[in-house]
């Protein structure tokens, strides 16, 4: 596997959706110990999975590779778990990621723990896709569950917030012999009516030529020298608005996408804080027990002596979701909460 | 290795088989327990004397290159599937030398080499797992079979009703084998579930349910040929239900007070081997029985000597085999 060079220099801009599309055909064209298998997939006429990341692809590869399950998120996670361990590649689909409470067993009991019990004789190369993040759909279908399991070991966590990442990352969690659990913000997948991302250009260069990316590796999306801010998703874009602003009041922001957090690339950011001496982190999941405290943890551990400023973390607050816009955008770290959490942790 | 093609008839010499494979898991069962008491074992034991049948008669006609998925109460499945009986030993110790190098225990046997994963603790967590290894035999196209053991207590976890409904509209070459014991742990099944035959069930999901007498090898292993046949064929799943019973308690402290003496004796009346020893005694006299019971008893001597000398695992071997792949700090967790 090799990194990707930077981008050449004709734009073939796709969306987070196309991107997943692309890196999954490409996988199963590949090998083709490599399937779908999840609710709404491949039904003809249907949806082409949640957000229509699998439209086309049937047609390509048929119904044996891209299996519809009944509503049924035990049988999905265990059927991956199992065809895992046996050698095959499975992508597994959940639509939502608060979906991922009814097979909890299946992967944390099962999926994380194979290989260590067997004494490193199996393997579980899966992937679960799992759609997350707020937009009007209330308590059940909009959580960002991803601490969760950024604390068990036997398991890989990855968040994507671009397309070229996300292509790289997919198809280096395709590959990888480890469980992978692969979040991805719904309003980030750029298909139609989802104007509710604050109309930011979703698309990203997506180079033709095939690459990967690596599994627990960040990315600095925005070099600064005053203060570094570590967010996914939404909190990533809203990050780099708020980044955008504060230049001109002289805070100029290192902005740190961590792409993978289990395991987490501790080097970028250490170095990061190291240089500027400040660390603000933003994430949609709930503030307590949130991977933030994680990351402030490690920063704490490893840097505290380079800390000029106390860290500051902003988090969606400590409640179940609400539907209504309104109450539902106080709960999520907007752009505002983000840059006056940047303000203060610079005023020291 | 045994062989790819299983007969579907039983010969003598095949009966004296499978008491000798029902005896070793009996005495395995009941030296484990003594080797306990003396403090040489650490953690807890489920035991399964009295459902040896279940284990022999199952495995019985299943390839080397089939696959099962066990139960916390592992030990008769694994020695039945071919898991070495040392190995199976030293796991039981702890030792490095274990087959699952001290990292699985009692409760996780296994050995893949063997097609069995580590047995699966939880209640009912085998019946989901057990679809994809049916799901990826059907995908490669190959002819191989798995089978999935579980309690009747697994039967009212909802990975039952997922596994059994995912498996039948999959046709997947998967059977699930029902062992009801009639108590999980203390709790008799019938006061936690109005349908206390759990093979009914196999009617809600379009599958073949069959009842059959746990405590008769030949009857499990006539039920066991024709279900996996079927799914060997492509027939999709089957569910057996064994009615059987253990002996001992649920686990190393349990003194039984939820039950009665007098059914427990009713119980032991039908125990699987004295019933078949008794049969090839008729037939072949009491000799080749003897030997073969003199056999077992120098295996697990060997076993049991084998663990007891066997090295430990280094203390910092608990931090290898979390990941395949190891990326950065997390290589050292």
């Amino acid at each position: 596997m090799t990194v990707a060079a930077a981008p050449a220099t004709s734009e073939r801009r796709l969306t987070i959706a196309e991107a997943l599309r692309e890196a999954i055909a490409e996988e199963m064209r590949h090998d083709e110990k490599v399937f779908l298998i999840g609710e709404d997939v491949g039904i003809p006429g249907g949806f082409g999975g949640a957000f229509g990341v699998y439209l086309s692809l049937p047609e390509e590869f048929g119904h044996d590779r891209i299996i519809d399950t009944p509503i049924s998120e035990k049988a999905i996670a265990g059927a991956a778990v199992g065809a895992a361990l046996m050698g095959m590649r499975p992508i597994a689909d959940l639509q939502y990621a608060d979906f991922l409470f009814e097979c909890m067993d299946e992967l944390v009991n099962q999926a994380a723990k194979m290989r260590y019990m067997s004494n490193g004789k199996l393997s579980v190369p899966m992937v679960m896709r799992c759609p997350v993040g707020t937009a009007n759909r209330g308590a059940q279908h909009g959580q960002c569950p991803e601490s969760y399991f950024v604390h068990v070991p036997g398991l890989k966590v990855v968040c994507v917030s671009d397309a070229y990442h996300a292509k790289g990352l997919l198809k280096s969690a395709v590959r990888d012999d480890d469980p992978v659990l692969f979040f991805e913000h719904k309003l980030l997948y750029g298909s139609k009516g989802r104007e509710s991302a604050g109309g930011m250009d979703l698309t990203a260069h997506v180079p033709e030529e095939e690459y990967f990316f690596p599994i627990g590796k960040a990315v600095v999306k925005r070099e600064g020298t005053s203060v570094t801010v570590v967010a996914t998703h939404m909190s990533l874009y809203r990050s780099l608005a708020a980044a955008e602003e504060l230049q001109q009041d002289g805070i100029d922001c290192e902005v740190i996408d961590p792409l993978t957090l289990l395991p987490f690339d501790e080097e970028t950011v250490f170095a990061s804080v190291r240089k500027t001496g400040r660390l603000v982190i933003a994430h949609e999941d709930t503030l307590t027990g949130g991977w933030g405290a994680e990351v402030a943890a490690r920063v704490a551990e490893e840097c505290l002596y380079s800390l000029q400023a106390p860290i500051m973390r902003v988090a969606s607050r400590n409640v179940p979701l609400p539907v209504a816009p309104v109450m539902e955008q106080a709960v999520v770290p907007s752009m505002a909460r983000i840059k006056a959490a940047i303000q203060r942790c610079c005023e020291g | 290795m045994g062989p790819t093609h299983i007969a579907d008839e039983v010969d003598a010499e095949h009966e004296l088989d499978l008491y000798r494979r029902m005896q070793l898991i009996r005495r395995f069962e009941e030296r484990v327990y003594l080797v306990y008491l003396q403090g040489e074992l650490p953690g807890t034991l489920h035991q399964s004397q009295g459902q040896e049948a279940v284990a022999v008669g199952v495995c019985d006609v299943l390839r080397p290159t089939d696959w099962i998925t066990s139960t916390h109460r592992p030990h008769g499945h694994a020695l039945a599937k071919g898991v070495d009986v040392r190995a199976a030993m030293a796991e039981l110790y702890g030792k490095a030398t274990g087959c699952c190098g001290g990292k699985g225990g009692s409760m996780h046997l296994g050995d893949p080499s063997v097609g069995m994963l580590p047995a699966i603790a939880i209640v009912g967590g085998g019946n989901t797992v057990v679809t994809g290894l049916g799901l990826a035999f059907k995908l490669m196209r190959t002819d191989q079979v798995a089978v999935c053991f579980f309690g009747e207590g697994a039967s009212n976890e909802g990975a039952f009703h997922e596994g059994l409904n995912f498996a039948a509209v999959q046709h997947l070459p998967v059977v699930f084998a029902c062992e009801n014991n009639l108590y999980g742990a203390s709790t008799p099944f019938h006061q936690i579930s109005l349908v206390t035959d759990v093979a009914a069930r196999a009617a809600a999901y379009g599958v073949r349910g069959v009842i059959v007498d746990g405590m008769d090898v030949l009857a499990v292993r006539e039920a066991a040929f024709r279900a996996v046949s079927d799914a060997r064929i492509g027939a999709g799943p089957v569910l057996l239900e064994f009615k059987t019973y253990r002996f001992a308690g649920h686990s190393r402290g349990d003194v039984r007070g939820y039950r009665s003496r007098e059914e427990e004796a009713e119980w032991k009346e039908r125990d699987p081997i004295v019933r078949l020893r008794e049969r090839l005694a008729s037939t072949f006299g009491a000799e080749p029985l003897d030997e073969t019971d003199a056999e077992i008893e120098e295996t697990l001597d060997d076993a049991i000597e084998f663990a007891r000398n066997s090295p430990l695992p280094r203390a910092e071997d608990a931090l290898t085999d979390v990941y395949a792949t190891v990326i950065g700090s997390e290589a050292t967790p």
